[in-house]
């Protein structure tokens, strides 16, 4: 059980993400650069968040045409995990592996708070049984309001394609998506951070259940029933 | 050639930055204003004539990097200075 943590210049959350898969998780993890054009073994790739390239253009516009992204889209088409977080999120859209697009937040604040996120029944790991009826999860980005069209949007309630909604909608997001996955089942977008919620000194521990939840999609030792691995202080 | 890519948010999608910008107009007393919506100009400069090859490869980085088609629309003109 390998993870691969993509850093792009300007990926700022790429060594919290290697730290709850590597700590946390207790997983081999290591990082690949985004001008590579292998990413060796892994079992799940992290699309980590940030400002990749500035977010010039639109937030995830550059960053799809690194080299690295061809072979994510690749591994991805043959059902390789991927966990896309916030602005991975964003590069996994415009990547076109996860419908849809991100979009100024509609209050056009930098917003950065712990939200509570109703868990939607979508997979056997991903639902109000296996996480509870809702996580914590910080968020901290300006452009996390997610937009699709209704046919779109009718296609990801029929799928049960929604992860996770907004108790009180931070971004403006449509139906108050924070997190959806694709029809397959094997790639996962969110914008709120897992990684920043599992340590004692954060404001939640939840984000150890959702990355757990990503894995245990291939991984069933990683489903909730399963013991918590000890995190270390 | 000089060519001027016009990028605007989709007629259906809101513009919370138009938005904001109009209640802003609205303030300084413009009160004529219907809407306001914010795209980008992105200014290219290319060598050689306009064909219709060239048109739709100009289309096609138009909506695979310059605009996201789910999003936003895209128009552009071209002036041979």
């Amino acid at each position: 059980m390998k993870v691969a943590v993509l850093q792009f210049p300007g990926s700022n959350c790429d060594q919290d993400a290697f730290h709850i898969f590597a700590s946390g998780l207790r997983l081999p993890t290591r990082y690949v650069w985004h001008k590579d054009t292998f990413l060796g073994e892994a079992d799940l790739v992290v699309i980590p968040g940030g400002f990749s390239y500035g977010d010039y253009l639109r937030c995830g516009a550059i960053a799809r045409f690194s080299p690295v992204m061809a072979a994510v889209r690749e591994y991805a088409a043959q059902g390789g995990l991927v966990f896309a977080i916030c602005n991975g999120f964003q590069i996994a859209c415009e990547a076109g592996l996860l419908p849809g697009a991100l979009i100024r937040n509609s209050s056009l604040e930098f917003r950065c708070l712990t939200c509570e996120l109703r868990v939607e029944d979508s997979t056997e790991s991903f639902n109000a049984g296996a996480l509870g009826a809702t996580v914590r999860v910080p968020i901290a980005h300006g452009e996390g309001n997610y937009r699709i069209d209704e046919a779109g949007l009718a296609r990801l309630e029929a799928n049960r394609q929604i992860l996770f909604r907004y108790i009180h909608n931070p971004n403006g997001s449509i139906s108050g998506i924070a997190g959806i996955r694709n029809e397959q089942g094997n790639v996962f977008g969110m914008m709120p951070h897992p990684e920043r919620a599992f340590e004692r000194f954060h404001s939640s521990r939840d984000g150890l259940a959702v990355a757990k939840a990503v894995l245990a999609t291939r991984f069933p030792e990683f489903s909730a029933k399963s013991a918590v691995p000890v995190v270390p202080v | 050639m000089k060519i001027n890519v016009f990028v605007t948010p989709k007629k259906n999608v809101l513009d919370p930055q138009g938005a904001a910008v109009g209640h802003a107009l609205e303030s300084l007393g413009f009160s004529r204003l219907k809407s306001t919506r914010i795209g980008k100009l992105i200014e290219l400069e290319v060598e050689g004539e306009d064909s219709p090859e060239f048109r739709s490869r100009l289309d096609q980085v138009c909506r695979d990097l310059l605009s996201n088609p789910i999003i936003e629309d895209f128009r552009y003109e071209i002036a041979s200075r």
